[in-house]
Formats: C-alpha cells, structure tokens, sequence
C-alpha cells in the first residue's frame, strides 16, 4: 500500500490515476489527488483524546444483464423509464421472479470476502413510502442474508499495525441482495418532480462492514481493495458516478480507551470516495468538538453536501423509520446445494491481494508496483501477458512494469480510456522495449512511438522504420555532425574551452537537432568531448 | 331451458354442433347483462365491443379447425381484480377507477387461448376485503335468489353473474372465503384450488400468501373443466406448481366408495345456523349411502384460525396496497403541497372505509414493538394449524362442513359489525392458512329459500378427490336440483324490482 511517505512523493498521483483507470471512464472517483495531504493527517491521526468507531454500508449494482425479478435490462442510461415494464414499476397484480444470477453474483462476491454462505436464505420486505420505490416496499434480505461474517485484509500504512504483517481486517458483518430504487428529479422551480424507474429492481448487494475503521485513510483504503475485488470477481462495474457503487457511513467518536460505543450517526449522499474520506474527517471532528464541549452526541442520519462540505441533520432518532420487515410472500425461500457454492468457489479468479504477492515473488516487482498493476484485474491482465513475453524475449520485467505504471497509465488518463480499449496487444510494448534495450531508438523517441502504438495499434518496429526512428549510431557519420556543429558554434566551443559546461549541454542540443532527435546520445556526447579536446 | 340455464358442456356441443353461433351466444348474454344488472349489479364494466369481436374471432377459429377446448365461446365474466389488458381493472376501488392494465393475468391469457368470450368485469368487495360485496366503490350487487340479501364476498359480482345467468361462469379470487362464500350465498359451485396450482400473476394482490384465482360455476362438471384450463405453471409466479395437472374432468364419476370423509365437530356446533347445521347431517347420509365412509373428527385450534388469518393477511395487505400512492396509476388527490401530501391525501381519498381499517390493522401487526406478539405468533399459530389438517388427513380423504355459518343475510345487516363480518369466514379459512383445496357445492335450502353451501377440503393437490365427491354428491341429489328453483326464484326477483 502507498499510504505510507511514499505518499508525498509525487506518485499518489499515479494511484489516482489507477483508480480512474478502474471505475472506468471517468474522472470522478479520482477525487483524493486534490488532496495528497490528507492522507498523512489522517494516518497520524487518532492518536489524540478521542478514537472513532467507524462502520461501513456499501451498495454495489451487479452488473447482470437483467433486473432483479423481471427480465429488463439494467444498462446505465437510457431515456427515462425505457427499462422497465410492469414487474419493475409495480404494477397492480405482478410478481417478482428472483434471477438466480443475482444470488450467484452476491455469492461470488461473498465468497471472495471470506464469507460464509447461508444454505437457506429468503426475501423480505422492507417498508416504506416514497416514491422512488414503485411498489412502496423494497424487497430487500433481513435476518437470513445470502452470505455472512467475512472479511477483508487492508493495510492501514503507517496507522493501527494489528499484528506483525501490518493488515488489519475489516469484518464482514453480511451481504445481502436487493433491489435499486428509481430516480426521482425536481423542476428547478420546484412546482414538479418527475421519476425514471429505469434503476429501479436493478440488482444490488449490501455489504455492511463491522464497526473495525477508525479513520478516513482506513475506510478509503478499504474501499479501494472493495472495489478492486469486486472488480475482478466481475460481479459489479463499480462506477461510482453512475450510482453502481455507493457507501453510507455510522460514525460514533469515543474517549480513547472507553470500551462502550457512542451513539452513532449514520451520512448519507457520499458519492465519491473523497466524499467519503472527507464527510469522516469533518464528522469526527464535529462530533469532537460537540464531546469537548460537553455535549453528548445523538443518533441521527446527516445528509452529505460535498460542494459545502458539510453534513446537514435529515432524520433525528424521533423519525427514524419503523421498516416493518416480513418474509416477502411472493418469492418462496431458497435452498442453496453446497455443490453450487463450490462450482462458484473454483470459478472465482485469482484476487487482487493474491496477484499482489504472487508478482512480488515471481516478478520481482516492489510492493507499490504490484499493488498499483493488480488494482485493475484488467491492467493485471496487460501486464502480465506482457510479463510473460518479456521473459520470452529477454525484456527485463521491472522495465514492463515501469512503462505499464507511468506510461500507459499516463495515456490512459489523457485520453480518458480505460485498459479493455486498448487497442494493442502487450505484445507490442514488449516489442517496443526489446528495440529500446538493443538501442536501436532512445528512450525519448520509444515514449513517443508508444503513444502512436496506443492511439493506433500499429506495431512498434513498423513505426520505427515507417518514420525512420532508428538511433543514429554509425560513427562516421555522427562525427561529421559534430564537426559541423562545432564549426557551426564557435562562441560556445570557446565558453566550454572556458570551463562553461554548460557549453556542452548547448552543443549536444544542436547534435540532436541535426539528427532529428536520433542520434545516440552515448555516441554523439563521446565524440563531441574527442573533438572538442 | 334457455341458453343462459345451460352448462359448460351442453353449449359446447350446441356450438359444435352450430345450433349456436358464438355471436349469437355472446349477443344474448350481452343482452341478457342489459336487461338484469341494473337490478342485481354483478357488472362494473361490460366490455361490449370486445366481446363480440372475440365471438367472431374464436368462431372463426373454431371454424378453421383451431381451436378445441370444452370452453371454446363459452361467454364468461372475470372478478374485477384480475388484470385484464386494455380492460378497466378497478378492484371495485376509487383508487383504481381509472386503471387500465397494459397485460393480461395468467389466468385470462389462458381462458382466451381456450377461446372463452370475456364478457366484463364483475364487482365485488374493495380490493376483496370483505365477505358482502358492499365495500364496492362503485355499486352494491343484490342476491339475485332474494334482492334484500348480500351475495357474499368478496366475489359477490362473480357468484350473483353465475346465479342469474348473467355469464356461465366467472373467475374470482380467493383470499378469505371469496370463492366459496359467495357461491354458497348464490346457490353456485366454487373451488378455491391448492395455493399454487394456479398462477396469481395479474390477480391484485391482497394477501399474497392466500391469494388464489378460482372458477365460479353453476355445476361441479363446469367448475373441473375451467380449473383445468387455467391450472398450471407459471415462469412469471415464483410460487406456482410445477406439478402436472391431472384432467380433473376424469374424475367426474359417481363413485366414493371407501372414501373416507371427516366432519369436525367444530364444524357443526352450535354456533352455526340450524337448517345448515341438519343440511351437512343430510350430506353424511347422502355419502354413507354412496358407500362413503363418513366419521367425527376434531380440530381444536379451531378458534385461532380467524385470528391468525387476519394478522398475516392484513400484515401482508398493508404492504401490497402501498403501491397506491397516486405517482404512477390510478386515482390522485386533485390538491396537494408536495410529494408526501399527495401520497397521503391520495391514500385518505381513493380507499374506503373497510381497506383503512385493514391496512391500519396490518401496519400495526407489523410495526417494532407488536411484531413478536401478532405477526411472528401467528405465523406460529398458522405451522400448528396446518399440522392439525395435516393429521386430520392422515385418518380421512376429504373434510366436510359447511362453507359458512349462516346463509346470505340482509343487505346492511353487517356492515358496521366488522368483528361479525370477519367470522363469516371460519369455516372457509382454514384452507386458507393451509393451502389446502376446498370445493363449494349446494346442498339445498334454509327456511328462507337462501342456498346452504356445503364444503369439501381436500389434500394438497388432490383437487381430483373433492371433484369426484362433489360430482357424486350432485349427482345423487339430482343434478342441477337447484338450477330451475332458482331460476324461477331468479326471475321472481327481476318481477319484483
Ligand atoms: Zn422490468
């Protein structure tokens, strides 16, 4: 993990960008780089008077191809209430039907938490009025979830170090399965609201963590490897600005060292993991200051106002909703056969925390390379096709996962794509680096051509000799460029003579001028220095 | 006989024969529906147009050698809570006056594949809570044997259609005694099936885990052949067997030799009406004569089955009519401040009394603090209940008692006695709560001319059992005995009005 000083040193940046590059298209859930800092004030946080208890509630869309209990798409988009039909708008006199790829997906993503699985599980119905939610109930899992008590190992950095490895797990209190509500938007003037059930019965899992956070470093490093792993199990997109991932907080802020919980205020509305990170740091020191002040602090659901960045009360403990859950009668309870949860076991892929250590023993690669390359189980994926041709052809592997983490995912973020577009096979960056290590081009003219490889697929070595890019290293030749360059410059041939090295600097510009940027730089710098002498 | 009077089976062969065309057949119940339902008010929609286009359709069907169903232009009427595409489906309920579903229930998709001529939509109790037929929104439906009496409920517009030969048959739903009751007041056959052997897709739901469709008839010959046709599996109903259905029709014989039939002794104290009580004394004669062999059981949770009934069906009921809330359908409140104040004023204005109260009732069952003590319990109480049946079972074939414990009373004569009204359904929720299938018959009169319905509750999925003991027992008692007193009775009324 790069919580740690590696933090300041510029490369947070690169994992941002790795998580653009995994939530897709997007800048959105980038949202930390702004603000590198925070991350340290955190990490050292908590070391004060008071500690906060920190839970977690993420909701992720699965990503099957139909809704929950009837058989429209659930594709993101879509003109208003396009995807849907009687079953999703709740109708008079329709039924759900539970898509069995709804509870193999949760169980897919319980599995990779170290769930266990529930072998009998059933539906209930959670209810409540509003109009998002066409039935005015949602059919959501209450006391027998598809999957309970797992968990997720996370490197907090340099904050809690729980045991010598420096993971901490984060319990899994469930997972269970329900369906998304509708949309519903206001006229600007607030005389109309118009609804889009087109999200409504799309699939989600509610996974609730275990009050186990205790910072907003720890709860963001938490949902990154969240996502990633959700990621590789293929069971959501994970796209936060399309709503397909969303995390609600509870938060209750403790003298350090009392054992009994505070109250706990739950926030809603956070829609970026900067959001997150940010709505924990204010709420913790909201409720601080309330405790220091002598308050006491009182359950409550606060709604989150990035733009203010601020918290603002929506239900006090008065109004807190009475769901009146009971078994939904339409939909019969389910037996899960052990034998289905094992096919699902062995089909589960390789996990990012499984990738990290494995490139770490057969690559090589340092901790913060493997941990940025296997965050995408897609750019994992281009690495290592392209690792496995590296070895092949003699690349050295460190240099593969240098090009993947600063120059692809450079271009990946300028041009705002993601790995699944990339239009080349790996195969092309290794050919690419075998023609630099055999210095046929230099390394500026390689960065150049891999953008052209990127933009458009075509194979390094026909670049190179399309545009004439082999390094220019033929003596003779070089030698009289640099003849002519010193006869060319005589004022700066004199300031070297002089001792102005900088002289020398001017004169290899020229060199590389004359050569178009080909020539090699070794060769040229000797024989400037012969001729010069 | 006229048309009207005649069975499923005997229009068939009048059809097939072409001594009838369906047009024709479909035009005299139409006119028929003009001329009678403004004294008994079975109809809230008669779907006039599209009767007689499908007449002509499936005739042309039949002609072209398409079609071959026992029920092929057989005229028919549906309870107004079954989804009917591009019908008015209203519940008998302000909120739905409007509504007009854009699919078909299950159950009417399949009477149209087997060419049933949908004549309307028949009225019944709001959302079908109620046991009177006088929570309609619309209009109250009169006993068509005795205009001041109610024809039960909650399929009262269903059974009084049957009984004045205003359709041959009728889909209604059944959730307390809606089936059976109301046959019973009206002199008709009625089957609530097994929970699940018929798909409740499109059916409006009340209480999901009750709620069954089931066919209204006049004989038990018309009522095995029309739950035939709409048996079966259903991929859009997660709770609808996926068992065979056997051809209930083979089991119309006369013959219930070693049956063995059990009486509860709850079913016939006194807290039921005398000429009932010696009507189902008279029916164990009737079957021991046959060769039956007929003895006292007894099932004491016999006074938790109301109880339990109502906290599970209201809970569930509470949380079904949620979906009214005036944002996609139906009724909505012309003045409002916002979101909220909509939902609610829409929710006060478009239900009637009897709904609030269930749904006020269901809400509370359910609410934090009350839902160990009602609705957990009576889940509890329902496992207990269905064990009992379950042994019951174990010593006899098919349970017999009376479907109500008095016959169809006066119009008012409940209405504002909820508690009164609720206990009409003793008899009839028991198979209810366990699923089980329960046949409707007639079994002659009480004092005042009213039908006395008798019971026949069977195995889960043994619907074939209860049709051979139903079949029997008509059959012995003369077929159709009451079909031409009731008639008579029928056109009486229609004279008086
Ligand atoms: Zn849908």
């Amino acid at each position: 993990m790069i919580l740690g000083k590696e933090g300041l040193d510029g490369r947070t940046n690169d994992f941002k960008g790795k998580i653009m590059v995994t939530g897709g298209k997007t800048k959105d859930t980038g949202g930390d780089v702004k603000n590198p800092g925070g991350d340290l004030k955190d990490l050292g946080g908590n070391t004060g008077d008071y500690e906060a208890v920190i839970g977690l509630e993420v909701h992720a869309e699965l990503s099957t191809k139909t809704k929950i209990f009837c058989s429209c798409t659930t594709e993101f988009g879509g003109l208003p209430n396009t995807h849907c039909c009687p079953v999703c708008t709740g109708m008079p006199g329709v039924l759900p039907v539970l898509n069995s790829r709804v509870v193999e997906y949760a169980i897919r993503a319980g599995l990779a938490a170290n769930c266990s699985v529930s072998l009998f599980t059933k539906q209930d119905r959670k209810n409540y009025f509003y109009p998002d939610i066409p039935k005015g109930y949602q059919i959501s899992q209450y006391d027998l979830p598809v999957c309970k008590n797992g968990y997720i190992e996370i490197d907090p950095g340099n904050g809690e170090r729980e045991n010598e490895t420096g993971k901490k797990k984060i319990r899994i209190q469930r997972i269970h399965i329900e369906e998304d509500a509708g949309k519903l938007l206001h006229s600007e003037d607030g005389t109309c609201s118009f609804i889009d059930y087109n999200r409504a019965g799309v699939p989600l899992i509610e996974i609730v963590t275990e009050p186990d956070i205790s910072s907003a470093g720890e709860a963001r490093v938490f949902l990154e490897k969240l996502r990633s792993m959700l990621l590789y199990v293929g069971v959501s997109d994970c796209k936060m600005e399309e709503g397909s991932l969303r995390c609600d907080v509870n938060i209750s802020v403790k003298p350090r060292g009392r054992t009994e919980l505070g109250e706990r205020v739950e926030i809603k509305n956070l829609n970026s993991f900067r959001a997150v990170y940010r709505a924990i740091e204010v709420e913790i020191a909201r409720q601080e200051s309330i405790i220091r002040a002598g308050g006491t602090i009182s359950r409550e659901t606060r709604r989150w106002d990035d733009t203010r960045g601020e918290s603002i009360q929506m239900r006090s403990k008065e109004d807190v909703h009475d769901y009146r859950y009971f078994p939904e009668p339409d939909i019969p309870p389910l037996t899960i056969k052990e034998d289905f949860v094992e096919r699902i076991k062995a089909s589960l892929p390789e996990l990012p925390w499984e990738r990290k250590d494995r490139y770490i023993q057969e690559y090589g690669l340092p901790e913060y390379d493997a941990e940025i390359i296997t965050s995408s189980r897609e750019l994992a994926d281009f690495f290592e096709e392209a690792a496995v041709k590296a070895a092949g052809k003699g690349v050295n592997i460190k240099m593969v996962s240098n090009w993947v983490i600063r120059e692809l995912m450079r271009l990946l973020n300028d041009r705002n794509a993601s790995v699944e577009d990339a239009k080349f096979p790996a195969g092309h960056l290794v050919k690419l680096l075998k023609i630099v290590d055999e210095g046929t081009i230099n390394i500026p003219t390689a960065k150049k051509v891999f953008e052209e490889i990127f933009d458009t697929g075509k194979d390094p070595e026909h670049i190179v000799k399309e545009k004439g890019l082999e390094v220019l290293n033929d003596e003779e030749f070089l030698r009289g460029i640099v003849e002519k360059v010193i006869g060319d410059n005589p004022s700066s041939v004199s300031d070297y003579k002089k001792g102005k090295e900088k002289a020398l600097g001017f004169l290899m510009g020229q060199v590389m001028k004359e050569t178009r940027g080909k020539a090699d730089p070794q060769v040229a710098r000797r024989l400037l220095l012969e001729e010069l002498k | 006989m006229e048309l009207h009077e005649l069975s499923i089976s005997q229009l068939g062969s009048l059809i097939k024969n072409k001594e009838v065309s369906i047009p024709k057949l479909t035009r005299y119940m139409l006119d028929r529906i003009e001329k009678l339902d403004s004294a008994y008010g079975c109809y809230i929609t008669v779907a006039e147009e599209k009767a007689m286009e499908q007449a002509a359709d499936v005739q042309a069907r039949l002609d072209g050698g398409n079609l071959d169903s026992p029920l092929a232009g057989i005229p028919m009427a549906v309870k107004d809570n079954i989804c009917t595409k591009g019908i008015l489906t209203t519940c008998a309920s302000r909120m739905l006056y409007n509504f007009i579903p854009p699919y078909d229930a299950h159950v009417v998709g399949k009477l149209y594949e087997n060419g049933a001529i949908l004549l309307g939509k028949v009225n019944m109790d709001e959302f079908a809570m109620g046991s009177s037929t006088e929570s309609s929104y619309f209009k109250k439906t009169f006993n068509p044997l005795d205009t001041e009496r109610v024809p039960g409920g909650s399929s009262g517009g269903a059974a009084a259609a049957v009984a004045s030969g205003e359709a041959i048959y009728c889909l209604g739903s059944y959730t307390g005694g809606s089936i059976r009751q109301p046959a019973a007041f009206c002199g008709c056959v009625g089957i609530k099936p097994t929970y699940g052997l018929v798909s409740r897709f499109g059916l409006v739901a009340y209480a999901s885990s009750f709620d069954q469709v089931g066919p209204l008839t006049r004989t038990v010959s018309d009522c095995a052949m029309v739950l035939g046709a709409i048996a079966g599996h259903d991929p859009m109903d997660a709770t609808s067997t996926r068992k065979r259905i056997p051809d209930y029709t083979k089991a119309l014989v006369q013959d219930v030799r070693g049956l063995r039939i059990g009486i509860p002794g709850e079913f016939v104290d006194d807290s039921v009406d005398e000429d009932i009580r010696n009507a189902v004394f008279k029916a164990i004669q009737v079957f021991s004569e046959q060769g039956a062999e007929c003895k006292e059981i007894s099932i004491p949770v016999m006074e938790y089955v109301v109880p339990t009934y109502y906290i599970i069906a209201l809970a569930e009921a509470s949380s079904n009519l949620a979906r009214y809330d005036g944002v996609k359908y139906g009724y909505r409140t012309s003045e409002y401040k916002d979101l909220i104040d909509m939902c609610k004023r829409t929710r006060s204005e478009g239900f009637g009394t009897e709904v609030k109260r269930r749904i006020l009732l269901g809400t509370y069952v359910l609410s934090s603090g009350y839902f160990d003590a009602y609705y957990k319990k009576a889940l509890k109480a329902r496992t207990i209940i269905s064990r009992e049946f379950g042994r019951a079972f174990e010593e006899c074939d098919i349970i017999m008692g009376p479907v109500a414990p008095t016959t169809a009373y006066k119009i008012g004569e409940k209405i504002n006695d909820p508690l009164k009204m609720y206990m009409e359904d003793i008899f009839t929720v028991p198979a209810n709560i366990t699923g089980l299938p329960a046949l409707a018959i007639p079994a002659g009169i009480d004092r005042n001319n009213m039908p006395i319905g008798l019971q026949l509750i069977g195995k889960r999925f043994d619907e074939s059992t209860i049709f051979r003991a139903g079949y029997t027992f008509e059959q012995t008692i003369g077929s159709n005995w009451t079909s031409s007193r009731m008639n008579n009775q029928v056109n009486n009324q229609v004279k008086n009005k």
